[in-house]
């Protein structure tokens, strides 16, 4: 991958200027770059990672495993478009398996999210089934671990 | 009894190592932000560790073959096929080693005879001389020059040579100066051990570690000195997992050199060490067969700091080359009218910081100060915010 698109991707929060001097190269033409990125949407957007136990946050996140009817022409992309519409989906993904989509979904209750897999989802024309996993416990999100490692000890100094 | 007498004649010669008292300091200091560490700042990758516990967990705890495990020779052997092109015979020519380190005693001392004279060139890690004068060989060191960008020149090379002169020992990518060596100078060096009947010792930990196109961020290609005409048959090739895996603490290096010379370090090895620990030994496979990735992720990083590194030097006015390779910088600081030694000691005094005197790895090093760049990206930054306050008070 770009090693631009490596670093942001790494860290958003770097300025052009701070990149511009990792990467050895100009300020401008790094800011020129991120905006080509995010005008063609290769960058789709930036958002910072919360722990939403340590945030205080009551809400519920699920995996759904939703199996599709493919369409003639366009498979799955249409019912999967509308599906990652809704407002209450995170992300989704065609996935190679038993099933076709992996759908995450975020609510504020448990029962918020049940109505939405039973009055939204499955009620879809060309949805076969779903089943509903609800998150217990996040170790790792987004690639931070929630409980990151201890600092190490290194020697202060050493040859 | 006076126990200083029982010390002997030839350890005394030895003097204590210039970083350690720079050490007792530093540990009397609290916040310091160190660049003064010899190691990369990543513990091992995940995978890697955890094929140790892996090991561990299979009840593996008992001792090898003194040679070390064929299955990690064997992976040695493809390896530095792959990346160095030159390929030896897991079964006979590569010793799994405690750490470079070890290999490296074990060379010099399967290799000299009392007097005999080693050339190697300075400013250059703490271990080479020490490590010649414990097998009772003389160390001669070539100085290197900031104007080479302390490349090693094969003409400086050739006035050391005399009748007594067995070995040239190297070590491109260098700790301290990051320096590496041209390939046109190292082929000349090559073709002086040849006519000369020489052996060389080459301690290639860092080759990894390169600074190629793009200011750093893609690789540059690495040569090493074996790969010449006439070099194989006359090498020990030192190398290790500390420096490129991030695996220090591990303690595994090996040595790959003909069959004749590798017999002969391990008739030591298997007298002082037995074999390197086979926990250890079992990451260092896990490291070879998977860890690439990890590896160029490390290296990139490295890469970035180094430019970091280099323009805040820049801005600052202290003068520095860019090194082609580790992950120290060597900065001069002859200009400021403080010898090396006042430098790091004032620095660490007033500002906090460490950085370690040039002088800890040979007289050339006056006028240098190493500074290891293999620090967390704010740490760093505000280590060279210091440094620009200090040096504005000069």
């Amino acid at each position: 991958m770009d090693p631009l698109l490596k670093e942001l991707q790494k860290d958003a929060k770097q300025t052009p200027e701070q990149l511009a001097v990792l990467l050895g190269q100009d300020a401008e033409k790094i800011a020129d770059q991120i905006r080509e990125l995010e005008e063609s949407a290769v960058i789709m957007g930036y958002h910072a990672v919360v722990d939403r136990e340590k945030a205080g946050d009551q809400g519920v996140r699920a995996m759904i495993e939703v199996r599709l009817t493919p369409e003639r022409g366009g498979g799955f992309d249409r019912l999967a478009m509308r599906i990652s519409k809704f407002d209450q989906v995170t992300s989704c993904y065609l996935i190679s398996g038993g099933y076709d989509l992996a759908v995450e979904v975020e609510g504020e209750t448990l029962r918020e999210v049940a109505r939405f897999v039973a009055e939204k989802l499955s009620t879809l024309e060309g949805v076969i089934s779903t089943a509903t996993h609800f998150q217990l416990k996040v170790y790792k999100q987004n690639g931070f671990l929630a409980q990151a490692e201890a600092e190490k000890a290194r020697l202060s100094v050493a040859p | 009894m006076n126990l200083e007498d029982q010390i002997c004649h030839q350890l005394r010669g030895i003097p204590r190592s210039g970083i350690r008292d720079f050490f007792e300091l530093v540990q009397a200091k609290d916040d310091v932000i160190s660049l003064g560490v010899g190691e990369p700042d990543f513990a091992a990758p995940w995978h890697i560790r955890e094929a140790a516990i892996y090991s561990l967990e299979k009840g593996e705890t008992s001792y090898t073959s003194n040679l070390g495990l064929l299955s990690l020779r064997k992976a040695i052997s493809k390896y530095v096929d792959s990346y160095f092109h030159v390929s030896y015979d897991p079964a006979k020519e590569i010793i799994v080693t405690v750490g470079v380190s070890e290999a490296l005693d074990l060379a010099c001392r399967a290799l000299l005879n009392p007097g005999d004279e080693v050339i190697y060139h300075e400013p250059c890690y703490v271990s080479y001389s020490p490590s010649i004068v414990m097998a009772y060989g003389v160390a001669v060191p070539v100085e290197t020059r900031a104007e080479d960008n302390f490349a090693l020149r094969a003409a400086d090379v050739e006035k050391k040579i005399t009748d007594r002169t067995r070995v040239i020992m190297l070590n491109f990518p260098t700790n301290p100066t990051g320096a590496v060596e041209p390939p046109e100078e190292l082929e000349k060096i090559a073709k002086l051990a040849v006519e000369r009947d020489l052996i060389v010792i080459t301690d290639e930990i860092y080759s990894e570690i390169v600074y190629g196109e793009d200011n750093g961020i893609i690789p540059a290609k690495h040569t090493s000195i074996v790969t010449f005409p006439g070099m194989k048959e006359r090498t020990i090739f030192l190398h290790g997992f500390s420096k490129a895996f991030a695996m220090t603490g591990f303690r595994l290096g090996y040595a790959c050199a003909p069959h004749v010379l590798t017999e002969a370090m391990m008739k030591i090895h298997q007298y002082a060490m037995l074999c390197a620990p086979i926990t250890s030994q079992a990451a260092a496979i896990e490291a070879l067969e998977n860890g690439a990735p990890m590896m160029e992720e490390m290296r990139r990083s490295y890469a970035m700091r180094r430019n970091l590194l280099l323009k805040r030097f820049e801005e600052m006015g202290i003068p520095c080359f860019e090194p082609g390779g580790a992950f120290y910088a060597f900065p001069e600081i002859g200009k400021f009218g403080l010898s090396s030694k006042d430098f790091a000691f004032r620095l660490l005094e007033e500002e906090n910081v460490a950085v370690v005197p040039g002088t800890a790895f040979g007289k050339g090093g006056e006028g240098f100060v190493r500074c290891c760049y293999a620090t967390a990206m704010d740490q760093l930054e505000e280590a060279l915010n210091r440094m620009g306050r200090f040096i504005s008070r000069l």
